[in-house]
């Protein structure tokens, strides 16, 4: 064999073996999809699976109104309390962040970013659940905000940091504050980013179960009561799925096909608007 | 042997510093990187309403002068600054109305930098930051645009994004924003050399215009440009032994580029090195 076809020879194998891996690296992507997609459809086409509440097993229509409610209720109280404060903090620590404090900081979200999220179910249940004696929405809403400040804090930081310097300099050339210069200009210019990051953190949100499980604990009743136990969808999951009745496993494959759906689209979302914050960043 | 350069400068404004009152009066001003020396004693004085040019090799430390007079040295941490820099009467080195300062002396920056966002907005930024009327902040957008040299190119396209604009009017509107705030002085970092030739001479045109209303302080590298364009240059050079920057000359521009008093000049403006 000449080194020439040696060559071609070698590179199209490393090229195949690539690209074998990758689609290996996709299968349980895809299986994932489609055992979601096949078990839970057939619970998911009947309307009713939306607009009625959890039904007990033998009783026909049940559905999952109550869990969707409870699952955006919790997941919208988190992001209220962490949003605010991580976008705030990723801001501090992206373009003040030299200190001794900041390192701390940083230090502090890579560790809460990695704690097991049963360990933050644990602190909201200690911490509210026990004191009142009683499950609540707003300790579950606790638990997945801890979740979440992390996440937000990092990407936000890292969207900020990427605006170019001389963008920052210009606008302290005008004679304007800095904080007004970190809040009005560099902040609008990372938003993209910043918002990629604050939905991902959602998404990671919505589909925990172990911060949820002694904390929101489920409810089969429709409820808006932040302040009682509330259904929330990876919590039907884990319950139905786990009885021996036909009807339950159904609306347990329902939920987890809406589950998976609802992450995907804002995953997806998530890198449209990523793709035009990378697009802007060219620009400036 | 030097070519006498004809037309160098504003023929009308050919004349010494004394002149012209002093906008900026720089005295024994030392720069320090941390503990690097970054400029030596340098003294002389900015005259108002001219065209001043920093001229001299790289890293000599012309970024860095202009850089102490709106103070923007105070972002880089163990940056500091010795000597005095008296603008209107007050030292701007010690002084704590740094956002007033800045307010007063604009800076341009070597690559357009327009904010993410309309053409109108862009001027009307800092303004509305600054909590002025919202009935003036219209006026404003188009006094400036049309100092700026741009109105007639996008007042029929007020909304659209600044990044569209191409990098010559990216660098007027950048100017027109600065004008917003009503500076005395604007400081310009190699404003062209991101440009091409067509967009370069319109903004040239465009200094020797805001030089009736404007104290301009002008970095570059192209010493045609700084022949062209300035009333005043200055020719710096770093310190082969210390590494610090060292004001070598400074004199009317038409005089600095003909009869140099530092042979040093005369080398660099001959072109014998930097
Ligand atoms: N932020 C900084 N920290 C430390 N040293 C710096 C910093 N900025 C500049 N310097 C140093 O100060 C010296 C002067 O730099 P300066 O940027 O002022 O030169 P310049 O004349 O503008 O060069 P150029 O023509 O290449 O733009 C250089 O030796 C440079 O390395
Ligand atoms: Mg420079």
């Amino acid at each position: 064999m000449t080194r020439n076809a040696w060559r071609r020879f070698s590179s199209g194998t490393a090229l195949t073996v690539m690209y074998a891996l990758t689609g290996l690296a996709l299968v349980p992507l895809g299986l994932v999809l489609w055992f979601a997609a096949s078990k839970g459809l057939p619970a998911v086409l009947h309307p009713e699976f939306f607009f009625n509440s959890e039904r007990p097993t033998g009783f026909p229509g049940g559905g999952v109104s109550n869990a969707i409610v409870g699952t955006g209720i919790m997941v919208g109280m988190a992001s209220l309390a962490a949003i605010p404060v991580g976008v705030l903090s990723g801001i501090y620590l992206a373009e003040y962040g030299v200190s001794r404090w900041a390192s701390w900081v940083r230090l502090a979200s890579d560790v809460l970013v990695g704690a097991p999220s049963i360990a933050l179910g644990l602190f909201a249940y200690a911490v509210i659940v026990v004191p009142q004696q009683h499950f609540s929405a707003l300790s579950a809403s606790l638990a997945l905000a801890i979740l979440m400040l992390p996440v937000v804090i990092r990407t936000t930081e890292s969207a900020v940091v990427l605006i170019p310097r001389g963008l920052r300099e210009s606008g302290l050339a005008l004679g304007l504050p800095r904080w007004r210069v970190s809040l009005q200009l560099i902040l609008p210019a990372a938003a993209p980013g910043v918002i990629t990051g604050t939905l991902l953190a959602v998404a990671r949100a919505a589909g925990e179960t172990a911060p949820v499980l002694f904390t929101g604990f489920g409810n089969p009743i429709f409820s808006l009561d932040p302040t009682q136990a509330m259904a929330s969808l990876p919590l039907v999951v884990f319950r139905d799925a786990l009885t021996p009745y036909k009807d339950l496993q159904q609306v347990a494959w329902g939920a987890a096909l809406v589950l998976v759906v609802m992450v995907l689209i804002i995953n997806l979302g998530s890198r449209w608007v990523l793709r035009r914050q990378i697009r802007l960043a060219g620009q400036l | 042997m030097i070519q006498p350069m004809a037309h160098i400068g504003r023929p009308e404004l050919r004349t010494m510093p004394g002149a012209a009152p002093a906008k900026f009066q720089v005295d024994s001003l030392s720069f320090f990187y941390g503990k690097t020396q970054a400029l030596k004693d340098i003294t002389f004085q900015i005259p108002e309403k001219r065209i001043t040019a920093i001229i001299g090799p790289s890293g000599c430390g012309k970024t860095t002068l202009l850089r102490v007079f709106n103070r923007m040295y105070d972002l880089v941490p163990d940056a500091r600054a010795k000597g005095s820099v008296v603008l209107d009467g007050e030292d701007i080195l010690t002084t704590t109305k740094l956002l007033l300062l800045r307010q007063k002396v604009g800076m341009v920056f070597q690559r357009p930098s327009p904010f993410p966002m309309s053409i109108r907005d862009n001027v009307a930024f800092a303004p509305r930051l600054l909590g002025w009327k919202s009935t003036k902040i219209s006026e404003i957008v188009q006094q400036s645009l049309e100092r700026a040299a741009l109105w007639d190119e996008v007042s029929d396209r007020l909304d659209a994004p600044a990044t569209s604009l191409s990098g010559g009017q990216q660098q007027r509107l950048v100017i027109a924003r600065c004008l917003a705030v009503s500076p005395d002085v604007i400081l310009m970092d190699e404003p062209c050399s991101a440009l091409d030739p067509v967009a370069t001479l319109k903004i040239e045109d465009l200094m020797v215009q805001l030089a009736h209303d404007y104290t301009i302080v002008i970095v570059t590298h192209n010493m045609q440009q700084a022949a062209r364009v300035s009333d005043f240059t200055a020719f710096m050079l770093m310190n082969t032994d210390h590494r610090y920057g060292e004001l070598i000359e400074f004199a009317p521009t038409a005089d600095l580029f003909n009869q140099p008093q530092d042979s040093r000049t005369e080398a660099y403006i001959t072109g014998r090195f930097g």
